[in-house]
């Protein structure tokens, strides 16, 4: 039996990292909110990626880890594996989640955010809607990179938000 | 509008909320506290840092539980404690807590927990030796009670961390907010 714990206790520890970095000690320089979000994610990419190989032979190619990523290790963290994985084979992967779980409780439309905004600072409203969630995605980057990392891929990896709730992952692998 | 059915139990309450495995929220949170710990200078300030954010999440999980619960009004601060230990601590953690060492009026006690997610694989080395590492626990109480009107203080009495045998919170009601109905009545 594996323990469980209800998913609003992972949502609300979430949430609340990005507000405490983004909003409260690095509210004014979003770069170092960013890096520290990431290496949060990095080192829970790494730890789980050592609880969930335990039983696993070793992946022959880069190819056979990140399969792995998108089938089973998304699936023990998000419920569903990744939807569509596409390569140039010449080291870039793009990973997509057609309804990454982690966003379908944001804002969408920032305009619609801005329209019910009843300050005349209605842009910025719009803005921070965007921008924390763009915050919030170098968390589950840091987690792939973190994943990656310890099945011995050193790469980067950037998120793409621009279809919401669909997300892409960019895994860029260093060679 | 009254509750249509009674108060779920708590087996029934957490099998009825979406859950993840809790590995991910436990390296989560530890992984939380070790960048902060790195990015803080005192022990002092990442504690009140995991008090602030546990009360933030306190606010917000609050109306989730009883939106399932189908907890009705409590009467006192007793009832109320009764609640969280036996029906919201297992609904978000999947454990229970014991409500005991209540006071002579009725306005503090301890909840001890002998199980918790959020420690599993955690050592602490001996320069944390201040660390309050559960305290977003006691952050999410106070925020969690500050929202259905009552101010309370939450100290760790007992941590398992620090070769304790049990979690032990010790949670004091300093203020009871009596609650304002913003309409008047037209009588």
């Amino acid at each position: 039996m594996v323990r469980e714990v209800a998913e609003s206790c992972v949502d609300g520890v979430v949430m609340e990292m990005v507000a405490a970095y983004c909003g409260r000690f690095y509210a004014a320089k979003p770069e170092l909110a960013a890096r520290r979000i990431e290496a949060i994610g990095f080192q829970v990419g790494h730890q789980l990626t050592e609880r969930y190989t335990m039983e696993r032979p070793r992946f022959s190619d880069h190819l056979e880890a990140i399969k792995f990523i998108c089938k089973d290790f998304w699936s023990e963290l998000f419920k569903k594996q990744i939807d569509n994985l596409k390569t140039n084979h010449r080291g870039t992967f793009v990973l997509q989640d057609n309804r990454f779980r982690w966003l379908t409780r944001v804002s969408i439309d920032p305009s619609v955010e801005s329209m019910d905004a009843t300050d005349n600072d209605s842009a910025t409203l719009g803005d921070s809607a965007a921008q924390t969630t763009s915050m919030l995605l170098y968390f589950p980057c840091g987690i792939i990179r973190g994943a990656l990392t310890n099945l011995g891929i050193s790469c980067s990896v950037t998120a793409d938000m621009s279809n919401l709730p669909a997300c892409s992952f960019v895994v860029r692998i260093k060679t | 509008m009254p509750p249509l059915t009674g108060p779920k139990s708590g087996d029934a309450l957490f099998g009825s909320v979406e859950r993840v495995n809790a590995e991910l929220f436990t390296l989560t949170y530890g992984a939380i506290v070790r960048q902060l710990l790195t990015d803080l200078e005192e022990v002092e300030e990442v504690n009140k840092q995991l008090d602030q954010m546990g009360y933030n999440i306190g606010t917000r999980l609050v109306d989730e539980f009883l939106a399932k619960s189908n907890v009705s009004r409590c009467v006192d601060f007793k009832e109320t404690a009764d609640v969280i230990a036996k029906l919201g601590f297992k609904m978000f953690l999947g454990v229970t807590a014991t409500v005991t060492n209540w006071d002579a009026e009725g306005t503090s006690c301890s909840f001890v927990l002998e199980d918790n997610p959020l420690v599993d694989f955690v050592e602490l080395p001996d320069t944390c030796q201040g660390l309050q590492y559960c305290n977003v626990l006691s952050g999410v109480i106070r925020g969690a009670l500050e929202m259905v009107s009552m101010k309370t203080e939450v100290t760790w009495v007992r941590d398992m961390l620090r070769g304790d045998d049990a979690y032990e919170m010790r949670v004091k009601l300093t203020k009871q907010v009596p609650e304002e109905y913003p309409y008047k009545d037209d009588d």
